[in-house]
């Protein structure tokens, strides 16, 4: 492989890993800290990227075309959702058995789609890139690269630095932590354990729409964009460790390059590796790369 | 005496009853998706087959026709038993559906068991007027194949001597890219790569960075929906669009433009339907159209509905509307001459249409005719022993 090439590879693989990261963060939150097999998560990317969609004429005629705050727009409703669903839903789930919870996560898909189809109908829809970061840049006179997929880029690194930050730097992630490893202690020391973990979900949330608002513009919304990516979250969060950030943006970055490298050297196998480095990575270490933490 | 008379009576009674309930009315079974990513798809063709009755005065043949529905959820594992509840439970006369691919399959298998005609609106897969093809067995849109065998011609035209081809790693796209591969390749071109990913990948940008590093002279793709969409978005966002020409099936942009919006313009792709065919026929068919469902345009899936009741009308005809009489009805139906909006079409032997494929090219949110790319084009309907 020619090694311009090959560099221009290295860099679609960190930016599709950048992104899954940022899918996978928030589901690894909700499943590894609160303990839930969350199979809507897939229908809060899809959420996240219809609300980029509808906003966005919202927004410039109020407020100016700014894409920064139709990004933090989505992200507060996102996270006011996610506040709402934990109370209504998800709070009776923490002492039901995974099952349920699979049950009722599924009816969840169902019942956002249908809301989507009802709301939004079932056509495909672009969503603009702003023009500030229309350009791109050329690679070697071989193809040229959107900005905007750099932005996303930028992104996703700003929000595994800040997620860190949080979790092991911050009183909150502090109580995070101890809340995930036992409940019932953390609440006998006077913490509102209830309003914790609603806290954390809503954070899922967020992170999950803010993925799919900022995907919007290159990946366009349609129906079923977000089971698409609820398998593959799965995949990186059980290689990352459930629970564990820092294993889901290995584990993220691990299956970017083994998707990537793996559509050109092995076609014919491309839909099965990342499956592969999963059991190869399970059978060597059954809880993941990182434990929970 | 009297005893032996009631009873002759009373079977004399139940065969005309039973046969005069063949005779009042002809049951239709739409097995379409009306929801998911395809629900627009099969409103669209239901539309189409409706718009056509009514346009008959509400009859065929002088039978009225009543409607079953199930919806296909486009989910092949429940084919089988969504059939079943037309053929089974609703008795009817003749299925239409649908338009995805595998359960089109599941569907075919079904007619074939219980010997229900079955017109298919969608569904292109080669294998359905190819090995799996039967008497009872008839398509009002295309095979996989023909989009893409009209392709070749068209690039050999430009001047193109090598090219790509791209699609999802399953059944259709590679039906597509294989009948591009053969007409372009028999016209001298090369095919010097064939790229896949699995369905439904959306993540293109490896197999872009490929197509830029190989440099071929164009690029034949087919996708559909919301793959089509970031695909061309993508092509063009990775400036491949000024070097190497992009051609595709038509589906690359039937529904999607406006979604495509900039990245789309100037798109060449090949098809058995275009705007702006600016015939009689067409012109009147979407004049109505669009009177009775002003919610949506007229597209390609409206047409094959509506071909769909113009195929069954013919068959009905033949046999003065007595749907017991299959075989007769079908001869009919597979020797039928279609006046569609898309142009007169006929059937070929295995049962697929034999019709011209336009050449289109995009413009604004247009796929505008830019005249035929093959005449009267049969699918060769490989492995069909009927």
């Amino acid at each position: 492989m020619d090694p311009i090439i090959f560099l221009i590879q290295c860099l679609n693989a960190i930016q599709y890993g950048l992104l899954l990261f940022l899918v996978a963060s928030g589901l690894t939150l909700i499943f590894g800290i609160m303990g839930i097999i969350n199979l809507a998560h897939g229908s809060f990317y899809m959420i996240g990227a219809y609300m980029a969609f509808a906003l966005q004429p919202l927004i410039s005629q109020y407020a100016g075309e700014s894409f920064v705050l139709t990004l933090l727009a989505c992200v507060a409703l996102a996270a006011i959702l996610g506040y709402f669903l934990e109370w209504a839903f998800y709070s009776y789930l923490y002492h039901r058995d995974h099952l349920q919870q699979v049950l009722m996560t599924f009816g969840l898909i169902l019942v956002f789609e249908e809301l989507r189809s009802l709301l939004v109908g079932n056509d495909v829809h672009g969503v603009p890139i702003p023009a500030w970061l229309q350009g791109s840049i050329s690679l070697a006179d071989v193809m040229t690269y959107p900005i905007y997929r750099l932005f996303i880029s930028v992104v996703c690194i700003i929000v595994a630095g800040l997620l860190y930050w949080v979790l092991t730097r911050t009183r909150l992630g502090m109580m995070i932590r101890a809340g995930a490893s036992n409940r019932e202690m953390i609440n006998s020391l006077g913490i509102d354990i209830n309003r914790l973990f609603r806290i954390v979900f809503a954070m899922g949330v967020a992170l999950a729409a803010l993925a799919g608002a900022i995907a919007a513009p290159v990946s366009s919304v349609y129906p079923g964009m977000g089971q698409s990516v609820l398998i593959i979250c799965f995949v990186v969060v059980v290689i990352g460790g459930i629970g564990s950030i820092r294993g889901a943006f290995l584990a993220a970055m691990l299956v970017g390059f083994v998707d990537t490298f793996g559509q050109i050297l092995f076609p014919a196998a491309a839909g099965v590796l990342v499956y592969l480095l999963m059991a190869a990575i399970l059978l060597f270490k059954p809880e993941g790369l990182f434990k929970q933490g | 005496m009297k005893k032996t008379f009631t009873y002759t009576a009373l079977a004399a009674f139940f065969a005309l009853g039973a046969a005069g309930q063949a005779h009042a009315v002809v049951k239709v079974g739409f097995m379409l998706p009306y929801s998911g990513t395809y629900a627009k798809l099969g409103e669209a063709i239901e539309n189409g087959f409706k718009l056509y009755v009514q346009e008959q005065g509400g009859k065929l043949a002088g039978q009225e026709v009543e409607y079953f529905k199930v919806d296909d959820e486009s989910n092949p594992s429940k084919g089988p038993e969504n059939a079943n509840r037309l053929v089974q439970r609703d008795q009817v006369d003749v299925l239409v559906g649908t338009v995805h691919s595998g359960v089109a399959m599941a569907l075919a298998k079904a007619a074939k068991d219980s010997d229900t005609t079955l017109i298919i609106p969608n569904a292109g897969a080669d294998a359905i007027t190819g090995p799996l093809c039967s008497k009872n067995i008839f398509r009002s849109s295309f095979s996989n194949w023909q989009p893409g065998y009209a392709m070749g011609p068209v690039a050999l035209d430009k001047g193109h001597k090598t090219a790509i081809t791209i699609s999802w790693n399953y059944a259709a796209g590679k039906e597509s890219t294989d009948g591009f591969k053969e007409s372009f390749e028999k016209g001298g071109g090369k095919v010097v790569k064939h790229l896949t990913l699995p369905f439904p990948n959306v993540e293109f940008q490896p197999l872009l960075t490929e197509i830029a590093a190989t440099k071929p002279d164009a690029v034949y793709t087919f996708f559909a929906g919301g793959g089509a969409v970031k695909f061309v978005q993508d092509y063009y966002a990775a400036g491949l669009n000024k070097t190497i020409p992009l051609l595709g099936s038509g589906f690359l942009t039937d529904g999607t433009l406006e979604a495509q919006g900039e990245s789309a313009q100037g798109l060449l792709t090949t098809l058995h339907y275009a705007d702006g065919l600016n015939t009689e026929r067409d012109n009147a068919f979407r004049e109505s159209y669009s009177k009775n469902f002003p919610a949506l345009p007229p597209d390609v899936y409206a047409v094959q509905g509506y071909d769909a009741a113009q195929l069954l009308a013919a068959g009905l005809k033949a046999v003065d509307g007595d749907v017991t009489k299959k075989d007769a009805m079908r001869d009919a139906m597979r020797d039928a001459t279609i006046d569609s909006p898309r142009g007169t079409f006929k059937l070929s032997a295995a049962g697929n249409p034999v019709q011209d494929m336009y050449l289109r090219e995009v413009q604004g949110t247009q796929n505008v005719n830019k005249g035929i790319a093959i005449k009267d084009l049969a699918d060769p309907a490989r492995g069909c022993k009927l």
